[in-house]
């Protein structure tokens, strides 16, 4: 029932076990949220801190949430208005916050790695929200979860990734995960945004929006991420639609039975159409809720271990 | 571990369940308001016997439902293994209803006080009345069963097991010595 680590870094290298034992403890709390009193007294006592170093609304309500509906205490640190600019050191910051007695730390950073660097400098349990391009394994197993819910299984089935790969956290969270339950995972985008080298995890890589979606059981599609440059790859965002862009006709013409997921925020009119968005075939205020539920469980079965 | 003494058989444990809805009837005057709820893992077979005995003896079909109050227990911190949670599944209304919260062994009474709670959290009913197979004594709280199948006077060094066919394969409750020799 415990998980073999006291820390979530990333899905890489999480056994099959650890991830089923998360899926399933989501289920609980999901049935938590259909309550009236939406909260338990688990986590009473422990204190979580939120440090975010990148901006984030999604996740980092969703955390928050989570915290409070286990009754946990919660503290949250934003880059903006902290001493970091008055020059003050990483390092030097979170062993402050951690002289204040806390449990756990969430934190999300623009370099890959920083949730690794905090367990040799802390010894509260640490929980990525996303690190640079590397991981971001809450949002992976909210999506496996997802899927799981609506297909009722991972093992077997045959799952695309669209989009910026070569950006994208969430993808290569999925990657690991996925792979590790069974299913048979490939990639899909325009050459610029799939990284060299990525058939190694043992993914197959597709070009053509048309055969993934004919091919696939589920898409995972990407939100195509300005902010990290993404536009250089890519001629205008426009001709990204027209040649990636998920409409509800290609899905008519190829394959009705599809479910389509999406982390958000979703950009309309360019990796999805408004049509597919709030369509049908979607699950993606599916995500959201049940991406509250896996943060709960996340946080339980590293808050009690002993 | 060794089994000391069989208390209860497949027939005995028949005999009680009757008696145990009998009771549940009289006291709440039939089952017109009465929900039972089981909690997880044995006291969810337990409530499904009654249940199934209530439909018999009064022609009724009270809610059923199952409680798992592994997130409100008390002894997160000491206990050395984490315990496993599953789910609540209460698909109707608690407030203003009976509730007869049912479960196999009455102990320290820690997890009828869990399960106080997490009703609680659910809504308001009009009365909680506990009902349990086997009461054994050695209460570390306020609490007592208003529905007793059998009391057994235990020692500390002792335990009771219940076992059920559903889980278990076969119906009876065993007294056992957890002594080390």
């Amino acid at each position: 029932m415990s998980l073999s680590s006291k820390h979530l870094l990333g899905l890489y290298g999480v056994p099959k076990e650890d991830i089923q034992t998360i899926l399933d403890t989501a289920t609980t709390f999901r049935e938590v949220l259909e309550r009236p009193i939406k909260k338990v007294p688990t986590l009473q006592g422990k204190t979580v801190v939120n440090l975010f170093y990148e901006s984030s609304t999604r996740t980092r309500i969703s955390f928050e949430l989570a915290q409070k509906r286990l009754s946990a205490d919660t503290v949250n640190f934003s880059k903006a208005g902290s001493s970091t600019s008055k020059g003050e050191t990483f390092k030097d910051t979170v062993k402050n916050i951690e002289a204040m007695k806390i449990d756990m730390i969430v934190v999300r950073h623009s370099s890959a790695g920083v949730p690794h660097y905090l367990t040799k400098i802390t010894n509260a349990n640490i929980i990525n929200a996303g690190d640079g391009r590397h991981e971001h394994p809450t949002q992976a197993l909210l999506d496996m979860y997802s899927i799981r819910e609506k297909m009722g299984k991972l093992e077997g089935l045959k799952i695309c990734i669209v989009g910026d790969i070569a950006h994208s956290r969430v993808a290569l969270s999925n990657i690991f995960g996925l792979k590790t339950m069974g299913a048979e995972v490939s990639v899909c985008g325009p050459a610029t945004m799939i990284p060299k080298g990525i058939e190694k995890l043992g993914v197959n890589v597709l070009h053509d929006i048309d055969k993934a979606i004919a091919g696939h059981d589920v898409l995972n599609v990407l939100r195509i991420q300005l902010e990290r440059a993404a536009g250089s790859s890519i001629p205008s965002l426009r001709e990204y639609h027209n040649f990636f862009g998920i409409t509800a006709e290609r899905i008519e013409n190829n394959n009705k039975d599809i479910l389509i997921l999406h982390p958000g925020p979703i950009n309309r009119g360019v990796e999805l159409s408004s049509d597919v968005a709030d369509g049908p075939y979607q699950v993606i205020l599916d995500q959201v809720t049940n991406g509250v539920a896996i943060r709960m469980a996340v946080l339980y079965l590293l808050g009690t271990m002993n | 571990m060794k089994i000391k003494a069989q208390i209860i058989d497949e027939a005995g444990l028949n005999r009680t369940i009757t008696r145990l809805a009998h009771e549940i009837l009289e006291r709440n005057k039939g089952s017109e308001n009465i929900v039972l709820i089981g909690m997880r893992t044995r006291g969810e077979f337990i409530a499904k016997r009654i249940h199934g005995k209530i439909k018999e003896i009064d022609n009724s079909n009270p809610p059923l439902g199952v409680l798992d109050v592994t997130l409100y227990r008390d002894d997160f911190r000491t206990r050395l293994k984490q315990p496993e949670v599953s789910v609540t599944n209460i698909t109707f209304d608690i407030n203003e209803k009976d509730i007869i919260l049912i479960d196999d062994v009455l102990f320290s009474g820690r997890t009828a006080r869990a399960a106080l709670d997490a009703l609680m959290d659910l809504g308001r009913p009009n009365t909680i009345q506990l009902c349990v197979l086997i009461d054994r004594g050695h209460r570390e709280m306020p609490i007592r069963a208003d529905f007793v199948g059998k009391n057994i006077p235990t020692s500390i060094n002792e335990e009771i097991k219940v076992k059920m066919k559903e889980v278990d394969g076969e119906d009876a409750v065993y007294l056992i010595d957890i002594s080390e020799d």
